[in-house]
């Protein structure tokens, strides 16, 4: 059975059964707490009631609080969450809210995730821009209204919170995998016409951890609070792969 | 999985997407019209076009089964290296000898 303390500190008053995991790198257990109910509460509003109150030592990762950041993403009730952006009423069970850190990434501690992993697969799947002119030249104009260009502006919109690397069940089978965010940033650069990389970006995103080890589960495209479609972007480059080996390019 | 699997599986299901539904074409056939084994065999055997359905049929399982199996004992069991690759063979190359086994059987023997 699974280790845990129980922090109650509230009255009478109308509270939430939240359960809170807490720990490091090297292992942690759930704590539980009584968080008083308030209109309009969010998660993180719960985390930080928690960590102003009983749990001043509580670890956890948030900036604009709105949903543009994307840093305080976590695991809610067993699914990957913007925290600023869920509303506590919406995802209770039973009067009850689990959180813990995110899935696929090593804790720092509580609810802290390193990032590094997913960053580092942002670079190898060649997530950096290559540019084709320098600042002397002058800019060529881009039409808005292509099939890539209308490509590369619904993949571009991606924030980095890692809720689809925490969701996508290929990640926590295969841990070299690019993942879905990784593989979406390659897919906006592939179809930017303004981008020199992709030749080598389609090397890179076909390697033995590349976009072909994706089982188009779309647990990214389900779970993304932008509400991007990250599988969509990985069968485009499935497709535009198998093209370039087609003509010989590869 | 490297890129030349994946080409080779989505290559092979090509191939075995037909042959399936003459496959259960051939069953749904047997079954109604009522031929027992004999007839059945009497219609195979020496049968140059049913060799070739069937064997390219068995191979093309054969390889698809075995990148899929792949990938299923990569993700789930942590295999790789060379014991995923002996394994991956060896399941490729049981279900062809076992696959060709049948269509000798039924076409040559």
């Amino acid at each position: 059975m699974e280790a845990q303390a129980e922090h109650v500190t509230t009255g009478d008053e109308a509270s939430v059964h939240v359960r809170v995991w807490r720990g490091d790198s090297g292992g942690g257990q759930w704590h539980i707490y009584r968080v008083p109910v308030r209109r309009n509460q969010t998660v993180l509003d719960v985390v930080t009631w928690i960590q102003q109150n009983p749990a001043p030592d509580l670890a956890y990762r948030f900036a604009c609080r709105v949903g543009v950041c994307g840093s305080c993403a976590m695991t809610v009730n067993g699914e990957p969450r913007w925290t600023c952006r869920t509303h506590v009423n919406r995802v209770l069970r039973d009067g009850q809210l689990s959180i813990a850190p995110l899935r696929n990434l090593p804790v720092v501690r509580d609810l802290v995730c390193d990032m590094t992993p997913f960053f580092d697969r942002w670079s190898e799947a060649g997530g950096g821009f290559v540019p084709g002119i320098d600042r002397h030249r002058p800019l060529p104009a881009i039409a808005p209204d292509t099939l890539a260009r209308r490509a590369a502006d619904a993949a571009i919109e991606c924030i980095n919170c890692a809720v689809c690397y925490a969701a996508c069940d290929v990640v926590a089978w295969k841990r070299d995998f690019l993942g879905p965010a990784a593989l979406n940033r390659a897919w906006s650069l592939v179809n930017d016409e303004r981008d020199r990389g992709n030749r080598e970006r389609l090397r890179a995103v076909s390697g033995d951890a590349g976009c072909h080890n994706c089982h188009s589960q779309q647990n990214c495209t389900q779970y993304c609070p932008n509400l991007l479609d990250p599988a969509g972007s990985i069968a485009g480059l499935k497709r535009t792969v198998m093209r370039a080996v087609l003509k010989g390019e590869f | 999985m490297p890129l030349g699997l994946y080409l080779l599986q989505r290559l092979s299901a090509l191939v075995m997407a037909p042959l399936v539904l003459v496959h259960l074409g051939v069953i749904i056939y047997a079954v109604r019209s009522g031929l027992d084994a004999e007839s059945l065999l009497g219609r195979t055997r020496g049968s140059v076009a049913w060799g070739l359905v069937y064997g390219s049929f068995v191979l093309a399982v054969s390889i698809h089964a075995a990148i899929g199996i792949r990938t299923v004992l990569h993700e789930w069991l942590r295999l790789k290296g060379p014991a995923l690759e002996a394994l991956t063979w060896a399941l490729g190359l049981g279900l062809l000898v076992l696959g060709f086994r049948a269509v000798f059987a039924v076409t040559l023997a």
